[in-house]
């Protein structure tokens, strides 16, 4: 990280620790999460898809019923919190699917403050929609066109800005990703997504799952939902990275899979590099994947075994989004269609009384002029 | 002693401040860095900072961004960097310094970048994005092989930071005179004279001033304050709008007399 940002970033470690455990903060916290956010959000148990596909059960973490269609607003909501104790009064977010920019440009509308997010030329092509809802809830969103014009350069776009104007700005990071401590902040803020999953499933079946399936972009909701479940050995975590055109080509977006360790925005994790250290572009059809590098502690739990991480590629994304679809009425985000997809997979696999956890972290109604692109129709 | 430190004494003996040039490797193309390296020596650098080209440049304002797209468009690597700074580096009488990012080194392996710049004849470094307290160790590595590290301040380090960075450094401490990327400004932050004034107070090393100085008359008031004067962006642009490089010989040659 440049020198220049050090300071902003032991401020915000400090503010970290010294407001967000306490009682007062988490009340506000839980407060607009049962009130803005909807939460606890649904653990719901998919009959059908269950009955077609396995002996033994999926339930679906609903996060894309939340407040603004996905898991993103339980990172934005803490860090605003933060951002008014610090007294900073502009915010600054980077976005690829625009979740994270629609999430951030919300909590700013509530709590009045200034908010630029900065976003790719070619998300804001494929996320069109996502863009108008931003500019009308009082947000200026930035083109990015330098390099890849995704997500990588957008999170490039904010750091600059940052640097820039670091005394009266919070710099809202949607992902896991970025320096200490942003990975271990939106993993709090996230972990909600996981204790209501345990707490939610206990009540229903009295049980531990035996697995637990999310995608993994920068990994916030992944880690979201994995957090509480690491310490239960019998519990088996799957993360699934865009494997794109392929992981045989160049275009996929898996850094686990097919990177090396590497630095990247100021985290050391597995990043998609070529051997001079020149960051090389990601390639997903799903926007909110599309990162050449991951969270630093997902790469600790490669290295560690505690995770499987798994790919699927654009097309079994797209047909687990419509199996899902057509099976439950359910239209998944096509991050979230990654994680369906290798639980589609994963289902053949369970036992009569075994049960699986898919994390939706977002409504795909944004994704529907994707799809649509894809599938060679015209709207 | 390495040779960035060495040229700082040499400097303070005859009381002249240093006028440090920045350009990235390989823009508009490899075959034209000997004739750019040359152009600036004649025009009075004391010592030559040459940015490797990096796909996400996130210290670097738009026209150094530019300028390491066109290097990289035009095939620069840093291997091929290297091979060509080896030949033209041995004949220059000044030190040449590389600014790198991270992700460049530590995909090398450190002590295998290390031993390639000190063989190209580089004798220092500069990691934008890389504080101290993550380098400990490349310093000893670098200590060993006689390369100079020079890290950052910038106007919002507290004194323990500015403490740190000095005591790494082993050639000069790079001031960074704004917040905010590389590039050029109308006019310096009205604050610098004192942060200058702060850093010189507390860094035992030699301290030169950059991001944003663009004329001679900027360069002029920063060398009253400190040891040395780094102009990039300005250099990068005269580069580009004319080829030839007479148009950078000349901003050189008046940033050289101001300083
Ligand atoms: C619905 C949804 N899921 C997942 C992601 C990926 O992010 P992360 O891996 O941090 O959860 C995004 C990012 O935009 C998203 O919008």
């Amino acid at each position: 990280m440049p020198e220049t940002l050090m300071a902003a970033l032991d401020e915000l470690d400090e503010a970290y620790q010294r407001y967000a455990t306490t009682p007062e903060f988490q009340q506000e916290l839980a407060a607009l999460h049962r009130f803005y956010t909807g939460r606890p959000t649904p653990l719901y148990y998919a009959e059908r898809f269950s009955r077609e596909l396995s002996k033994g059960q999926v339930y679906f973490k609903r996060e894309d019923l939340t407040h603004t269609g996905a898991h993103k607003i339980n990172n934005a909501l803490g860090q605003i919190l933060l951002a008014k104790r610090m007294g900073k009064r502009r915010i600054i977010a980077e976005t690829g699917a625009g979740q994270h920019g629609v999430a951030t440009a919300t909590v700013a509308a509530k709590f009045g403050l200034e908010c630029v997010v900065y976003m790719g030329e070619v998300d804001m092509a494929r996320q069109a929609l996502n863009v108008f809802r931003m500019k009308l809830l009082g947000t200026q969103v930035r083109p990015v066109t330098s390099g890849s014009r995704t997500l990588k350069d957008a999170t490039n776009e904010a750091i600059r800005d940052w640097v820039t104007n670091v005394d009266d700005t919070h710099y809202l990071i949607g992902s896991v990703v970025g320096p200490h401590p942003y990975p271990k902040i939106v993993r709090d803020f996230q972990t909600v997504i996981g204790q209501e999953t345990k707490a939610q499933l206990a009540e229903l079946t009295g049980r531990l799952p035996t697995y637990v399936v999310a995608c993994v972009g920068g990994g916030s909701n992944a880690m979201g939902i994995f957090t509480p479940f690491i310490p239960e050995p019998g519990v088996k975590l799957v993360g699934v990275e865009a494997a794109g055109n392929g992981l045989e080509t160049a275009e996929h977006a898996a850094a686990l899979a097919k990177g090396k360790p590497g630095v990247l925005h100021g985290a050391k994790s597995y990043l998609l590099s070529d051997p001079d250290g020149q960051i090389l572009e990601a390639s997903s059809i799903s926007a909110g994947l599309d990162y050449p590098g991951v969270g630093p502690e997902h790469s600790f739990l490669k290295d560690s075994g505690r995770v499987e991480y798994q790919t699927v590629d654009d097309q079994e994304a797209l047909a687990a989004f419509t199996y899902l679809t057509q099976t439950e009425g359910i239209i998944p985000a096509l991050e979230s269609a990654h994680a369906v997809a290798a639980g589609i997979r994963l289902a053949r696999k369970l036992k009569p009384d075994e049960i699986m956890v898919i994390n939706l972290s977002g409504r795909g109604d944004k994704d529907i002029p994707t799809v649509a692109k894809a599938m060679g129709v015209e709207l | 002693m390495n040779g960035v430190a060495l040229r700082f004494q040499e400097l303070q003996k005859t009381g002249r401040k240093a006028f440090i040039p920045y350009i990235v490797g390989g823009d508009p193309d490899l075959p034209s860095l000997p004739r750019v390296l040359a152009t600036l020596v004649e025009n009075g650098a004391d010592l030559i900072e040459i940015g490797v080209p990096f796909s996400d440049p996130l210290a670097d304002g738009p026209v150094i961004q530019a300028a390491s797209v066109r290097a990289r468009q035009a095939g620069c690597t840093l291997t091929k960097l290297l091979a060509t700074i080896k030949p033209v580096a041995v004949r220059l009488p000044v030190p040449l310094i590389l600014m790198v990012y991270y992700n460049q080194l530590y995909l090398r392996g450190t002590p295998r970048f290390l031993e390639e710049v000190k063989a190209a004849g580089v004798s220092g470094l500069i990691i934008p994005d890389l504080p101290p307290e993550a380098a400990v160790e490349l310093q000893e590595l670098a200590a060993k092989l006689g390369i100079a590290l020079n890290f950052l301040v910038a106007p919002t380090s507290k004194e323990a930071r500015i403490k740190m960075a000095a005591a790494a450094s082993t050639g000069f401490l790079y001031t960074v005179s704004v917040k905010g990327v590389t590039g050029t400004r109308t006019s310096l932050p009205p604050e610098l004279p004192a942060f200058v004034r702060r850093v010189k107070d507390i860094s035992p090393r030699p301290v030169a001033v950059g991001f944003g100085i663009a004329t001679p008359e900027q360069a002029r008031k920063v060398a009253t304050l400190a040891d040395g004067v780094i102009v990039g962006s300005a250099l990068v642009q005269a580069i580009t709008e004319d080829p030839e490089l007479k148009k950078m010989a000349l901003l050189a040659r008046a940033l050289r007399e101001a300083i």
